[in-house]
This record gives C-alpha cells, sequence and structure tokens, in this order.
C-alpha cells in the first residue's frame, strides 16, 4: 500500500480542481454534469484506494477518472442531445492526462481562478458568492456550506440552485484579462474578504468549520498572488491581512473554546511565521497609488502584530487608520472598533462617547460586541452596575458558546469588583479592559 | 490459526456515501487505517477487493436473471478480504472495529472451511 497520505483536505482541494478544469473544457452550462461526475469520481477512489492503496499521482488519478466518467454521461445523453463538439474536446487531451498532470500547475491554477472569476457574477449576490466558492471551489457540500452560515439545507441548496442557474447562463468560464476582469477582480477581492471575516468573525459554533474558512480563503487569495494580472496592490494587501489576521488564530480561543480578546492574548503564540508573510505581503502591496479597505484593514493588523503588547500599542495611529477606513468603508461595526481604540488612546469616556455617536448604530443591535464595548469601558468608568446591565444584553445576542462564555466571563467579573475602589482596574492588563479585535 | 471470510454489507436503502469531500475522505482514512491494522497485526491474507455495483444474478439453471446483485437481499455486498486469527472469537473482535460500522454496515464473519 503506497504510504504517501495526501492531507486532510486532499479531496475537498480536488474536487474543487475537477470542477474547475472540467468546467473550462466542457462549458459552464453542463455544470451539474461535472459536478456528478466529480462526486462519483471521488467516491470511487474511496473505494478501490481503501483496497489498492493510494495510486502513485493520487491527482492526475481523480483528473482521469472524473474525464472518463464525463464522457460516459454526455454519450448516455448523446441519444437526446448531440455533444460530440465537448465529448471532442474532452478526448483531445484538453484535461491533463497522468504524463503531464505534473507539469501543469499553472493551468489547474488558471481554471480554478477562471471559477473564481465567474462565481462573481455581478447578477449574483454577494453572500451567494461566497456559497458558490465554497460550494464548487472549496469542496463544501451544500449541508456544510449551510452549516457555515447557519441556515438550513433547503435554504442553502435554494441560493446554490439559483447562483448557479445564474451562472451556466454564461457560455463559458471567464476569460481572465476580459474587460471588465478589473470589476469582478474587486468582487473576487469582497467575495474571499467575507469568506475570511465568516471563518474569523463569522457565528458559526464550530471552530473546526471556521478555521476550514479562513484557511480556504488563504488558500484562494495566494492563487491571486501568484497570478500576474490579478495579482494587484489590493489584492496583496488582502493576503497580508488574512495573515496577519491568522497570526493570532493559535492565541485568540483558549483550550475551552472561548474566545480571548487582544488584550489577554498570550503573544507568544501567534504565528511568528504567518506574521512576517503578512508584513512581507504588506509591504509588496504599498507599490500602488491606491489606498484601499484592505490596505487600511492589514495596518491595523501589522500594528497590532508589531506592538510588544496592548499597552504598548500605538493606539493614536490606530485610530488615524479606523478614520481613513470609514472614510472608504463607513460602517457601523468599523465605527465600533474606532471607538475601542480611542478609548485606548484617549481614555474610556471618549470611548463611550464615540461609541453613542455612531452613526447607524441601530444596525448594531443584534451584534453582542456593541453592548460588550459599553459595557467594558463601564467597568473601566467604575460603574459596574451599568456594565453588568450591558454585559447582559450582549449575552442575550451571542451567537455561540465561544461568545457566550467569553461574555458570561466578563459579567462575572463586574460582579467582583466594588464601585470607586477600583481593585479590578489597578491591573493595566486586566482582562475586562477592553474588547478590541480578537 | 483459522482464516475467515470478511463480506462487508451495507443495506440496501442506505445512502452509500456522504455528498461532501471532506466526509468521503474521512471514510477513506478510516479504511486505510483499517487494512493498516489488520496487516500490521498479521490479519491480513487477502485484500480482496471492493464490489461495484449492477450485475447480475442468474439461477434456476441460467432461465432465470436478474439485473443488480440484490434481487432478493435486503443488505448489499460491497467488497470482502480474507483474515487470519486465533478463532471465531478474535475474528469477531476485528470485525468489530471495520469503518462499515460507522456508516450503518455489517460485516459478515464467515470460517473458510479446512482443506
Amino acid at each position: 500500500m503506497n504510504a504517501t497520505a495526501p492531507d486532510e483536505h486532499f479531496f475537498r482541494r480536488e474536487s474543487g480542481r475537477l470542477v474547475a478544469t472540467l468546467t473550462r473544457v466542457l462549458g459552464v452550462q453542463h455544470l451539474a454534469l461535472v459536478e456528478d461526475a466529480v462526486q462519483e469520481t471521488l467516491a470511487s477512489a474511496v473505494e478501490v484506494w481503501a483496497f489498492r492503496g493510494l495510486p502513485d499521482n493520487p491527482s492526475a488519478w481523480l483528473m482521469t477518472a472524473a474525464r472518463n466518467r464525463a464522457i460516459s454521461s454526455l454519450r448516455r445523453e448523446r441519444t437526446a442531445r448531440r455533444f460530440a463538439p465537448e465529448i471532442g474536446r474532452l478526448e483531445d487531451g484538453e484535461v491533463p492526462g497522468p504524463e503531464s498532470y505534473g507539469r501543469l500547475p499553472a493551468a489547474l491554477a488558471d481554471d480554478e481562478l477562471r471559477m473564481m472569476f465567474s462565481c462573481s457574477h455581478p447578477d449574483i449576490a454577494e453572500d451567494a458568492q461566497v456559497a458558490l466558492v465554497l460550494s464548487l471551489l472549496c469542496g463544501f457540500s451544500a449541508q456544510e456550506v449551510a452549516g457555515a452560515f447557519l441556515v438550513s439545507r433547503a435554504a442553502m441548496e435554494k441560493r446554490l440552485t439559483r447562483a448557479k442557474k445564474v451562472l451556466s447562463g454564461s457560455a463559458r468560464l471567464f476569460e481572465l484579462g476580459a474587460g471588465d476582469f478589473d470589476a469582478r477582480l474587486a468582487a473576487v477581492l469582497r467575495a474571499l474578504y467575507l469568506l475570511f471575516s465568516e471563518g474569523y468573525h463569522g457565528a458559526c459554533p464550530d471552530a473546526v468549520v471556521r478555521l476550514d474558512l479562513c484557511r480556504e480563503a488563504m488558500r484562494l487569495v495566494a492563487l491571486l498572488v501568484d497570478h500576474t494580472p490579478a495579482a494587484t496592490p489590493a489584492t496583496h494587501a488582502l493576503a497580508a491581512l488574512m495573515c496577519l489576521h491568522a497570526a493570532r488564530l493559535p492565541a485568540r480561543v483558549d483550550e475551552a473554546g472561548a474566545l480571548t480578546d487582544l488584550a489577554r492574548q498570550d503573544r507568544s503564540r501567534w504565528d511568528a511565521r504567518l506574521i512576517a508573510r503578512g508584513l512581507e505581503l504588506l509591504e509588496a502591496s504599498a507599490r500602488g497609488e491606491v489606498v484601499s479597505e484592505y490596505h487600511l484593514e492589514a495596518a491595523i493588523a501589522a500594528t497590532h502584530a508589531l506592538a510588544p503588547s496592548a499597552e504598548q500599542t500605538p493606539w493614536q495611529d490606530i485610530v488615524g487608520l479606523y478614520d481613513a477606513l470609514l472614510r472608504i468603508r463607513p460602517s457601523p461595526v468599523v465605527a465600533l472598533n474606532r471607538a475601542v481604540a480611542l478609548a485606548e488612546a484617549e481614555g474610556p469616556q471618549r470611548g463611550l462617547e464615540a461609541l453613542r455617536e455612531i452613526e447607524g448604530v441601530e444596525r448594531l443591535a443584534e451584534y453582542p460586541f456593541y453592548p460588550a464595548a459599553l459595557a467594558t469601558l463601564e467597568l473601566r468608568l467604575g460603574d459596574t452596575t451599568a456594565a453588568a446591565r450591558h454585559f447582559r444584553a450582549a449575552l442575550r445576542s451571542a451567537r455561540n458558546d465561544g461568545e457566550r462564555r467569553f461574555l458570561e466571563e466578563r459579567l462575572r467579573e463586574c460582579g467582583g469588583a466594588t464601585p470607586g475602589r477600583g481593585s479590578r482596574r489597578q491591573a493595566p492588563a486586566s482582562p475586562a479592559r477592553r474588547r478590541g479585535p480578537c | 490459526m483459522s482464516d475467515f471470510l470478511l463480506l462487508y454489507r451495507l443495506p440496501a436503502d442506505s445512502p452509500d456515501m456522504p455528498d461532501s469531500p471532506q466526509r468521503m475522505q474521512e471514510r477513506l482514512e478510516r479504511w486505510r487505517a483499517w487494512f493498516g491494522e489488520l496487516e500490521a497485526k498479521g490479519h491480513l491474507r487477502a485484500l480482496g477487493h471492493p464490489l461495484e455495483m449492477g450485475g447480475a444474478v442468474v439461477k434456476d439453471g441460467g432461465g432465470t436473471v436478474h439485473d443488480g446483485p440484490y434481487a432478493e437481499s435486503k443488505d448489499i455486498l460491497i467488497g470482502y478480504s480474507v483474515v487470519q486469527t486465533r478463532d471465531l472469537a478474535e475474528a469477531r473482535a476485528v470485525a468489530s472495529r471495520c469503518p462499515v460500522l460507522t456508516y450503518g454496515g455489517m460485516v459478515e464473519v464467515r470460517p473458510i472451511r479446512q482443506m
């Protein structure tokens, strides 16, 4: 039996590649047939490989098997309609065979990129674009995509079906370098940003799922960085921000699965390799004229990554970056983060004022970190009653166990402190001080 | 030591393969681990084969032919292996760790008749 086992997400990744390549060759109108062929191929690989061991080149084995399945499906359907040209393309070696497979990583990446750009179709809603990327490029089942977004499987299937219908309206996959390339690229970056954010800040209670979302977003953005026309400064900035945020993941959740906020994270557990990579990408992103929202977010993340502690963070710089970010992307969540940084820079009173002045604050009604930020600053000012009230409000909108445990812990800290004495407020690194970005 | 045939069976009405590539890979890993364990412990006489769906059932002197292997059976044979163990009890213990049990299947353990 072949000893070299592929990594734990091999099937997922291969599923995305197979779908992308076969769809490129056969045309998007055959997307459903391609998806079925890929599904069946993976299923047969499970049975054959279990008994026979892995083939020498598992990826090439899958590509050949999927191609053969697609050909036989097309032949079966041929009695009703004519698919001769498609079969011809499959047989003419437009799909890499075992002999050429190893030499074609760039061509395969091209297919994935074209599929990615196709998913960011202007007629498909943003959240459906993200779902589509997960389904077609990341090999998530409808059930898994539904789980990531906390919607029912039926609702997700409907969303995916609708999106795939729009997709198969175009005969071919998106041509890289086509006229509307720049607009599509912006949409692709946005979809990958949303995918990463869903993993990082999203509501899904399953930490493994969320890590997978972050990992997939990073894998796909890396494809863009490696592909010249797509490797714009904004692409580099997005990749940088993902690396710099992901670097904090090991310290962000404790052993029990509860969130740990930035101030109390053990910075020695931050991933130094990812920080270095993030800084490198951020530097590469600085060569253009345009400062995108990703540049600003990456710069904020880099400032945190380089600060030796929460206390020694240049908070005024961070406030300035948030101000700039607000000008590009006005959003109550950005304003919330700015207010939290402002509290660090200029004191909790200023932070509270900024929190209360947030434009569109009603849109944060369901967002637990708004009342949590209010609570944290009240606590720093010594008003444990107000703090407890806000933490309880935050708990009511907590979206998963990790958030709930984080907030319960904070609420307990309110109970012990006596107003005025402020024993808990003395320690500069007191965990309840601040709710920053995790 | 005795040889036993392990017949891996799945109920005809059970969904055969998950639609998630991740779940599929997990199933593959469980099977690989299972065969690896059999081999490491010296139980594995023959890996056997996985079986395709379809085929035919021929009977009544060839007069009756059914499509598919499961004309009159509630279970589908999906593969087989041959293992060597001390006795039936040990063969049963071995079979109880077979991955097919994790997704609704069963293992039929049959002693191979001594020549």
